[in-house]
Parts: C-alpha cells; sequence; structure tokens
C-alpha cells in the first residue's frame, strides 16, 4: 500500500484510538481544518454532494510536486470537516503521483465504521475520487 | 417521577401535546430530578462540540442498532444503555437533535418500542435552541443507574400478550406485502426518491437498493414538510391539511429508507394528530427495493396494487 508519509501518519493516529477517543481525535481534526486563503471562496469551488453536509473542494495542481488542497465545511458539520481536514492534513502539498497512488478504500483503515454509519463515511472516499479527478484532469 | 406538561398554549392545539416542550419550558426545567434531556443526530460529532447542558448523547448508529442483526437492541441491552446514560424508568426523557429533529424523532420511536412511558421531543431541535441563543456545556453528564428495568420490545411481544393501549408501531415486510391494497401507505422519501429516478437522498451516497420507486399505492408526502423553516413542527390545522388522507381506524404505514425520517412521520401522526395505530415500517426502502418479487410503481402516481409489476 502506497500513502504519503503525513497521510500514514495520521492514519496510524486513529487506528490507537478507540471509541469516544477516536471521536475527540475526530473532532480535534475538525476544528483544525484550515481557513480558506483571502482570495478562494466557496462559490469558485467544487461542491461534494456526496457528503453528509455541504462541502466545497479546491485542488490547484499548478504544481504538480506540491498539489494545493482547500476544503470548506459549516462549523455546525463538524464530522465532514474532520474528513475534510484529514484529507488536508494528510495530502496537502503532495506530490499528484503520490495523492493517485492513495489507496480510494485508505479511510477503512482509521477504523471509524464502528462509530460512524458506513455509508456516511463514503463522504470521504468521494472527497478522494473527486480530488483525484481533478488530477487526471489537470 | 414525572414532569408536569409544558402548559404553552401554541402547543395545546396538538393531540398530545405532553409530548412536546419549547426550549423556554426545557430552560426553566434544566437540572429537575426526574428529568434527562438525550441528543441524537446524524453528525456523530455534533454533541461534543456542544449541547444542552446535562444531556446525554444517543448516537442511533452505535447505541441503537444491534451490531450484527438489522434489527433494533433487545431489551436487556437497552436497559443497559439506560443506565449507562443515568435514566430510570419513571423520568421524564426530552430529545432533542439536528436536521429538524430527525434522528431525535427516530430515538423517540425506538424508546417507544421498549415503552418508556414518558418521552417527549424538544420543539424545534438543536438548531431552534442554538437560534433562541440558548446555553451550551461541553460537559458530558457522568450519573449511571442501575435499576432499568429490561422490557421486551414491544414489536417482540404478541398482541395479545401487550398491555392494553400498547398498539404495534413497527411493520415488518411481511406486514405491508399482507395489507397492500387495504392499507395507507405514505412514502416519506424525496419527491425523486418516489418516482425511482433515485435509489439515495439528493446530497446523500449511494445507499443500495437495486430498484428505484416506491411501494404500490404509496403517498407521497417528504417527511419535512412535517417542519417549519425553524425546524419546528407546522400547526394543527397546516398538519390537518398535509395529512387529510389519513384516517383514523386505516391500517397506517409510513416508510422512508431505513426507518429513520418515517419516524419523524410517525411522531406527527401518532402525538401531534392523535392518529392511533400507525407503523413506522424501518426495513423500508433499503429492504423492499431489494427484495425479490415484491410489487414496484415507479413515477409520480401511488400506482394500484394490481397494476403494478
Amino acid at each position: 500500500m502506497s500513502m504519503p508519509a503525513p497521510l500514514a501518519e495520521v492514519v496510524s493516529e486513529f487506528a490507537e484510538m478507540a471509541g469516544q477517543d477516536k471521536l475527540n481525535l475526530l473532532l480535534e481534526f475538525a476544528n483544525e481544518l484550515p481557513e480558506l486563503p483571502g482570495d478562494l471562496t466557496e462559490a469558485a469551488m467544487e461542491p461534494v454532494p456526496e457528503c453528509q453536509s455541504p462541502l466545497f473542494l479546491h485542488v490547484d495542481a499548478a504544481d504538480r510536486d506540491n498539489v494545493r488542497l482547500y476544503f470548506s465545511a459549516p462549523a455546525e458539520a463538524p464530522t465532514t470537516r474532520g474528513f475534510a481536514a484529514i484529507l488536508a492534513a494528510g495530502l496537502d502539498g503532495q506530490p499528484a503521483a503520490d495523492i493517485l497512488a492513495v489507496p480510494d478504500d485508505f479511510y477503512s483503515e482509521l477504523g471509524l465504521a464502528a462509530l460512524i454509519s458506513p455509508l456516511r463515511l463514503r463522504g470521504m472516499s468521494a472527497m478522494l475520487t473527486r480530488i483525484k479527478r481533478r488530477l487526471r484532469a489537470a | 417521577m414525572s414532569l408536569p406538561p409544558d402548559p404553552t398554549a401554541a402547543l395545546q392545539e396538538y393531540a398530545h401535546p405532553e409530548r412536546l416542550v419549547t426550549g423556554d419550558w426545557l430552560s426553566q426545567h434544566l437540572g429537575t430530578p426526574g428529568l434527562v434531556i438525550v441528543e441524537s443526530n446524524e453528525d456523530v460529532l455534533l454533541y461534543d462540540v456542544g449541547h444542552i447542558p446535562g444531556a446525554v448523547k444517543i448516537d442511533w448508529h452505535v447505541d441503537l442498532n444491534d451490531p450484527h442483526v438489522r434489527d433494533y437492541i433487545n431489551g436487556e441491552q437497552f436497559a443497559n444503555l439506560m443506565n449507562r446514560k443515568g435514566i430510570s424508568r419513571e423520568d421524564t426523557v426530552v430529545i432533542y437533535g439536528d436536521k429538524s429533529n430527525w434522528w431525535a424523532a427516530y430515538a423517540l420511536w425506538v424508546f417507544t418500542l421498549f415503552g418508556h412511558p414518558d418521552v417527549r421531543l424538544l420543539n424545534g431541535g438543536r438548531d431552534a435552541w442554538l437560534a433562541e441563543g440558548r446555553d451550551t456545556t461541553l460537559d458530558v453528564p457522568e450519573k449511571r443507574t442501575t435499576g432499568y428495568p429490561v422490557v421486551e420490545r414491544n414489536d417482540t411481544v404478541p398482541e395479545a400478550l401487550r398491555p392494553s393501549g400498547s398498539s404495534q408501531i413497527r411493520a415488518f415486510q411481511s406486514d405491508v406485502l399482507a395489507s397492500l391494497g387495504s392499507s395507507t401507505l405514505i412514502d416519506v422519501r424525496s419527491p425523486l426518491e418516489y418516482t425511482g429516478e433515485r435509489t439515495h437522498m439528493p446530497d446523500y451516497p449511494e445507499e443500495g437498493a437495486l430498484r428505484g420507486g416506491h411501494i404500490p399505492t404509496a403517498v407521497s408526502v417528504p417527511w419535512a414538510k412535517a417542519a417549519d423553516d425553524t425546524g419546528r413542527f407546522r400547526t394543527r390545522a397546516e398538519l390537518d391539511e398535509i395529512y387529510s388522507f389519513v384516517s383514523p381506524g386505516d391500517n397506517n404505514i409510513a416508510y422512508c429508507r431505513i426507518g429513520e425520517r418515517s419516524s419523524h412521520t410517525w411522531f406527527v401522526l401518532t402525538h401531534l394528530l392523535g392518529i392511533p395505530g400507525v407503523r413506522n415500517y424501518d426495513g423500508s426502502w433499503t429492504e423492499w427495493g431489494n427484495a425479490v418479487r415484491v410489487p414496484v410503481a415507479v413515477g409520480d402516481e401511488p400506482g394500484t396494487v394490481a397494476g403494478s409489476r
């Protein structure tokens, strides 16, 4: 399995936690989702309707060695923010080829399925799918 | 010991106003012995970003569903859950949640399967509480209890053995199939799910039904029609109008995709309009839309039993 080091680190952080601790960790991620840069608005971003709450995504692949990922989700949607923040922490700034090599089902290793309806978890795979699609199109 | 009902005038038009409380009432009763507040959301993290002081969290996926069989927890598991959450059989339980109390109504319906005597909804749920600028906290109550009795789930007890007045509130696929043509079915999903263009909610991931459409004869009334923009229930007159085709005495069954949205409609019909005997078919479209050789209707019309394919 190929995973950029920062993403592998996030995955192992989650794997070490169980139950409420795992939810608390997801909440920490949600709280740390980076703000959008001043020149980017949701209107200019790609909506990700597969998520349970509104999420907007922007992929800047101008530099294929340093892909920038931007996410926006409202504070009242902490789970969606948490999913976005996992991808931001794990994949922002990585080379396009490395992001494309991330397994589509990497999120199953986070071990969240026992806590979050697996159907909702698909929102995370949808974000990754859309990021990859952008990178292939670019 | 039960708390007195909320006397707010606006609630008195409903058939069972004692099943609803307002934010004012709940604020005034925070900390009262005999009151337990339960938050139940779709978003599993919302409780942890702040909740009504004293509220405990109950999650539909983790706490109310059996982890293996597609079913609800049993009487012993429910008693354990209540004890872990510090809830006694005599307590007044007020449930609230996100999305117009969608999941809160589901939790209330499951409490009802176990016959918890006094269980109410906070009108407007989480959003209304926050919009009113009321207090929230990050503190998680530590209280535990030990005495919640093991109660057989209502749907596992034969009709003849159930206490009088405790009607069946759960319908199974076999019930729906057997009563097709003589029952009133209410499909509370979105219009595109009803017509068959979609097999899942708009904006939601594909959730696995092999066929699109609805159960023949089912009338489409999306669940959210029963709530206004603030998440509070519509007035009695508005609800009477929306559900004018539902008659007491008919075999009324509501369904959606997995039984959560239809719990909201079940609450409206049962407690706000006072229609007895309404059942929630929790197998819903994720069961019916995958079942072999059950009739399916597509398009805008309810369709008929004989004419369906």
